[in-house]
């Protein structure tokens, strides 16, 4: 049950340039670890994050092992209307999550 | 009060046991080879330019396992003229690859955060991807301390 | 190489004066040793990742669980009215047993008793996220561990274990955190072993972790024999850790490196 930690500010004047934070919860596992056995521990990672605006993508990142775990990314956006940010995040072993958050344009 | 004798012997004891340790843990560094190879497959055979991007990492680290960092590049981020992308790589960790973040004019700043791990003290580069396809780089070395009394590993 | 410094500090401190307590005046919990970037990150809760577990904490809250059928939230509503200053005061003397008992331990006595559920087992994402949930509703509040007089002589034994020399290094916990606790161990700050923000994230772990866990790899440290989780010996000491810190702010969940 993976959860996520989202800031955008509820309300922003038209054509202002926002900040994004966003916190996921991943154990990004790098695949280069070794259990006591000496078996190698397999990979898990998130290997790729987009938000999009009203259904258009806004940001994109490539995500590699040397992330760390609950990957932190933030980012700037100019808003334009009011309208709702959909982030997904989608990893190894099928790990795939979404979530929303709204802003108003004033 | 303490008996120096038992000391020194406990000490010895426990040292043998550490070097042993660290003879498995050590991890296989990526070459300088792999780092050139990964900047290349980003950049073709274009130049790669000092300038124009700011890479704020911390010289000294509490913890490799999670290291701020935050890349600014410097850009009026219009329609004409803005950041295409930001990718980040590092020397040492067994991969050369940290990040590649893509941006676009309507970013309206060309600033991303993350926060990173890195195996050792090393280098840290990241690389911009302007509008008109010049590159341009930051590079910062960031020292690791070694954490004391860490819990063994899985 | 980082095995044999921590090694020859401990040996240098083996040899310390004796254990003095720290006054009051004097007390810093470990986020005042940190960095600035590592206090940003405990500051702000959307860059805090044990702010994570508590929101995996509050859905668990809402969870009905058990043969009982029953959620935490059934018999206590609102954790943020009715956990409001209870981590406060843990470990607590439980009358039925007899002896003290801490937050992890509480919330698994509440899903055997109440919930007739199987308890959690330590350090799982389910109990370190409830722990933490609950914790986050004293965040601010100064700890009042320690007061109830049916404590005393538990109090008292953890803290004959804060003092005593165990282990190969032949070190009590006082050697470090009271003797020590403005110098460095490698890289380090030693800190004063106050236990203000747990369930607490550790950039070392990656991940959120217990007092107990901390403990442990302590002890282990010092090359002595770790108590099991959830032993007497962990309450005991993880309580008199609690009532040294008594009227410092919680920080649940805090940062530490």
């Amino acid at each position: 049950m993976p959860s996520a930690l989202i800031n955008v500010p509820a309300k922003a004047k038209r054509g202002s340039v926002i900040e994004i934070k966003t916190l996921m919860s991943h154990i990004m596992e790098t695949g280069y670890r070794h259990t006591a056995s000496g078996s190698v521990v397999p990979r898990d990672i998130i290997t790729s994050f987009i938000c999009r605006f009203n259904g258009k993508e806004v940001f994109r990142a490539d995500l590699y092992p040397a992330i760390a775990a609950n990957p932190f990314i933030t980012f700037f956006t100019t808003v334009t209307e009011s309208g709702k940010f959909e982030f997904e995040w989608i990893g190894d072993k099928g790990f795939s999550e979404t979530t929303q958050a709204s802003i108003t344009v004033e | 009060m303490a008996n120096s004798d038992h000391t020194t012997r406990r000490t010895f004891l426990s040292l043998t046991s550490g070097a042993a340790a660290l003879v498995i843990v050590r991890p296989v560094d990526a070459t300088p080879a792999m780092l050139s190879a990964a900047v290349r497959n980003v950049v073709g055979e274009a130049d790669v330019h000092t300038g124009k991007v700011k890479l704020d990492i911390p010289p000294l680290v509490e913890n490799g396992n999670t290291v701020p960092m935050t890349i600014s590049v410097t850009s009026p981020m219009t329609a004409d003229e803005y950041v295409k992308s930001i990718h980040v790589f590092n020397e040492k960790n067994p991969q050369p690859n940290i990040g590649n973040f893509y941006l676009g004019p309507r970013a309206g700043r060309a600033q991303v955060s993350t926060r990173i791990r890195l195996a050792d003290s090393q280098k840290v580069t990241a690389i911009a991807r302007l509008s008109d396809d010049t590159f341009w780089s930051a590079t910062a070395d960031v020292v690791v301390t070694l954490a004391a009394c860490t819990e063994e590993a899985i | 190489m980082k095995i044999a410094v921590c090694i020859a500090l401990l040996t240098a401190m083996a040899g310390a004066a004796l254990a003095t307590e720290i006054p009051r005046s004097e007390r810093r919990s470990g986020y005042s040793f940190m960095s600035a970037d590592s206090k940003a990150m405990q500051d702000e809760d959307t860059a805090n990742p044990g702010m994570l577990s508590v929101l995996d904490g509050e859905t668990l809250w809402m969870r009905k669980a058990g043969a009982a059928n029953k959620a935490c939230a059934d018999c206590h509503n609102d954790a943020r009215v009715s956990m409001k200053g209870v981590a406060a005061h843990y470990p607590a003397f439980d009358k039925a047993l007899g002896k003290p008992v801490d937050l992890e331990g509480r919330i698994n006595l509440c899903r055997t008793n109440h919930q007739q559920a199987t308890p959690f087992a330590y350090e799982s994402r389910e109990l370190l996220a409830l722990t933490a949930y609950v914790a986050r509703q004293s965040r601010g509040m100064p700890i009042t561990a320690g007061g109830d007089p049916e404590l005393a002589p538990f109090v008292e034994q953890g803290h004959a274990l804060f003092m005593q020399r165990q282990g190969q290094l032949n070190l009590g916990c006082t050697s470090c955190h009271d003797d020590n606790w403005d110098k460095k161990l490698a890289g380090s700050a030693i800190t004063q072993a106050q236990p203000t923000g747990y369930p607490l994230y550790r950039l070392e772990w990656q991940a959120l972790g217990s007092l107990q866990r901390r403990l442990r790899a302590c002890i282990t440290g010092i090359r002595a024999q770790a108590y099991d989780y959830g032993s007497p010996e962990l309450v005991e000491l993880e309580l008199y850790l609690m009532t040294r810190a008594r009227g410092m702010p919680v920080e649940t969940p805090a940062v530490r490196p």
